[in-house]
């Protein structure tokens, strides 16, 4: 497709463990990702790669509204409870799937609810998955998964052992230590890290006195966890030697090199859509693009870790 | 002060007008709700119960704004259950609206239910440019009926008609709404012809208007979470009600396979369409 052509730039192509996108830009889960449609637009408009909505065995509303709170200042904080059409459902959305890099996000309470959901997706034209270790806000999946070190491990395990295709982990700033859940993840064979979700954070309105979120704790996404994200990018990628993709408050193509220097080898976007819609995908792309220019070099992957020597 | 239209603000329900058994309208103060076009619409918060998104409707009040609700699910009910001086939060408003094409003669507005709302926002507008319309309202019985005086204030200073149709004849023309657009639209000829309600009468409304070819503007409902685009639950194919709409013209909704079709629910689970005889 013509349309594309312009995003299909040697210079900006990466190579995370298996995968090679066209450029380092990813869609971060649970933002736009129910529909096929909408994932072809974002194509259309540039994204390196798309995560879905984390998907669960059985459908899930999630929590009543408010869910999502605009906090100002490029900021968001959201409890939406893991809404989703279920892996039955959302396995025949994507069917249709046929050049859109799209990385499957999961999420569970046990390993024994992962088998059954990649069987249905592993078939598809689909690229990868994501799980999700580190959702603060659900009891039982996300992040309480997460601090059970065994569990992490048979999860990862029980993936593993049926597809081929390459696995991420998403981990968040919780209880346990980040760095421990990253390398539990990398023993029992992930082939990269996403990091890092949203953290726990509440807001309140003043005039009723009453928490906003329906859920009243959520998870705070944008610009403030930006710099949490860049150190956990850094501690991660340095200690573990594993690929990881940054995630968190990555609003220009600065940020996104900011990452890429901390050891990411591809960085998600989120928040930023809620300021200027999917234009950002392109508009930081190629921001990227003319720095590697500047600095003469002749493809984005050198960037990956280049702050670690210092 | 530069206000954050995301940021919520609580206003006080100044006034509460009983439309039908099951229809209310709350009216409050708010400066950007009252400069709001029409088909926009704001997320009405009630506190530690719901949130809701809801289109806004107009009111006599300088600085004022309404919203018309129909009770019916937890959120809505509690919200048609609440009492003047009592609280709301609201934030928006959201979305693009109707627009008027230049030089416009005529217009025909068609709606039902609270679909009715954008409308009414509208037809101050073709009262204020001048521009000639025929407002057609359709309800199920009589008792269902509401906005008709409205209207025909609303709509005072040009020349216009306001046509009342109920399903089962109780008041007005007997009939849904959409039969009395088939008549009308072979006998006269109208710039543009808006509409809001029930999807599978706007999906009738869009047919016929095309069978003339008369521009259309509808304005759409999907279950939305967020308002602001970025959660993707309101979306159909691959455009958000939220940011792109609700407002879509004949060109989009030739383009939009599920429209009329397929509504997803709070799980994102797509289903079909069965809102209207």
């Amino acid at each position: 497709m013509k349309q594309n052509s312009k995003y299909n730039n040697d210079i900006l192509r990466v190579n995370i463990s298996s995968l090679s996108l066209r450029n380092p830009t990813i869609l971060a889960s649970g933002f736009l990702g129910i529909s096929q449609e909408l994932f072809n637009k974002l194509y259309r408009y540039g994204v390196g790669a798309v995560v879905s909505k984390s998907i669960s065995t059985q459908p899930m509303e999630g929590y009543k509204n408010p869910t999502v709170v605009s906090l100002g200042n490029g900021s968001y904080l959201n409890a939406v409870g893991l809404s989703n059409p279920g892996a039955e459902s959302f396995s025949k959305e994507v069917i249709s799937n046929k050049q859109v890099p799209l990385i499957i996000s999961l999420v569970g309470s046990t390993d024994s609810d992962f088998l059954p959901m990649v069987k249905k997706f592993d078939h598809l034209n689909i690229c990868g998955y994501e799980i999700n270790l580190s959702c603060p806000h659900v009891t039982q999946m996300g992040m309480e998964v997460g601090d059970d070190p065994e569990m992490v491990n048979r999860i990862i395990k029980t993936v593993k052992s049926y597809s081929r295709k390459p696995l991420f982990v998403k981990v968040g700033v919780g209880n346990s230590d980040i760095i421990a859940v990253a390398q539990i993840a990398k023993d029992a064979g992930a082939d990269g890290i996403t990091a890092i979700n949203t953290i726990r954070a509440m807001t309140i309105d003043i005039e009723t006195s009453m928490p906003i979120l329906s859920n009243r704790i959520g998870g705070l996404s944008g610009k403030p966890i930006k710099s949490i994200g860049i150190r956990c990018v850094y501690e991660i990628s340095k200690k573990l030697k594993i690929p990881v993709i940054g995630c968190g408050g990555v609003f220009t193509w600065e940020d996104a090199v900011e990452f890429m220097l901390a050891g990411a080898s591809a960085i998600q976007l989120g928040s930023v859509i809620g300021y200027e819609g999917i234009i950002a995908f392109s508009r930081i792309t190629s921001g990227i693009k003319k720095y590697l220019e500047r600095k003469g070099l002749k493809n984005a992957m050198e960037l990956i870790g280049l702050a670690h020597k210092y | 002060m530069h206000i954050n239209i995301d940021h919520i603000r609580i206003v006080n329900i100044d006034n509460i007008i009983e439309e039908t058994p099951s229809i209310r309208t709350l009216i409050f103060r708010d400066k950007l709700s009252s400069n709001a076009h029409p088909g926009q619409f704001l997320m009405v918060w009630i506190p530690r119960v719901e949130e809701l998104p809801l289109s806004v409707m107009i009111s006599d009040k300088k600085m004022h704004a309404a919203i018309t609700i129909r009770k019916g699910g937890f959120g809505s009910t509690a919200l048609f259950n609440k009492k003047v001086g009592e609280i709301i939060g609201i934030r928006g408003p959201y979305g693009n609206h109707f627009t008027i094409i230049k030089n416009m003669k005529k217009a025909l507005l068609i709606g039902g239910g609270t679909g009715l709302v954008p409308l009414m926002r509208l037809a101050t507008k073709m009262n204020e440019f001048g521009i000639n319309s025929t407002f057609v309202m359709g309800a199920r019985s009589k008792t269902e009926v509401f906005f008709e005086k409205q209207a025909n204030r609303f709509l005072k200073n040009t020349k216009h008609k306001v046509i009342v149709t109920t399903d089962d004849g109780s008041y007005g023309f007997k009939g849904s709404a959409t039969d009395t657009l088939a008549t009308i639209i072979k006998e006269e000829k109208f710039d543009r012809v808006y509409t809001c309600g029930p999807e599978l009468m706007m999906k009738k409304v869009f047919a016929l208007a095309s069978e003339y070819s008369v521009s259309v503007e509808a304005s759409l409902e999907r279950y939305m979470k967020c308002g602001i685009g970025i959660c993707g639950s309101c979306c159909v194919g691959e455009q958000l009600v939220c940011k792109e709409g609700t407002v879509f013209n004949e060109k989009d909704l030739r383009l939009m396979t599920e429209f009329g079709r397929i509504y997803r629910d709070k799980t994102g689970r797509k289903s079909h369409i069965v809102d209207y005889n």
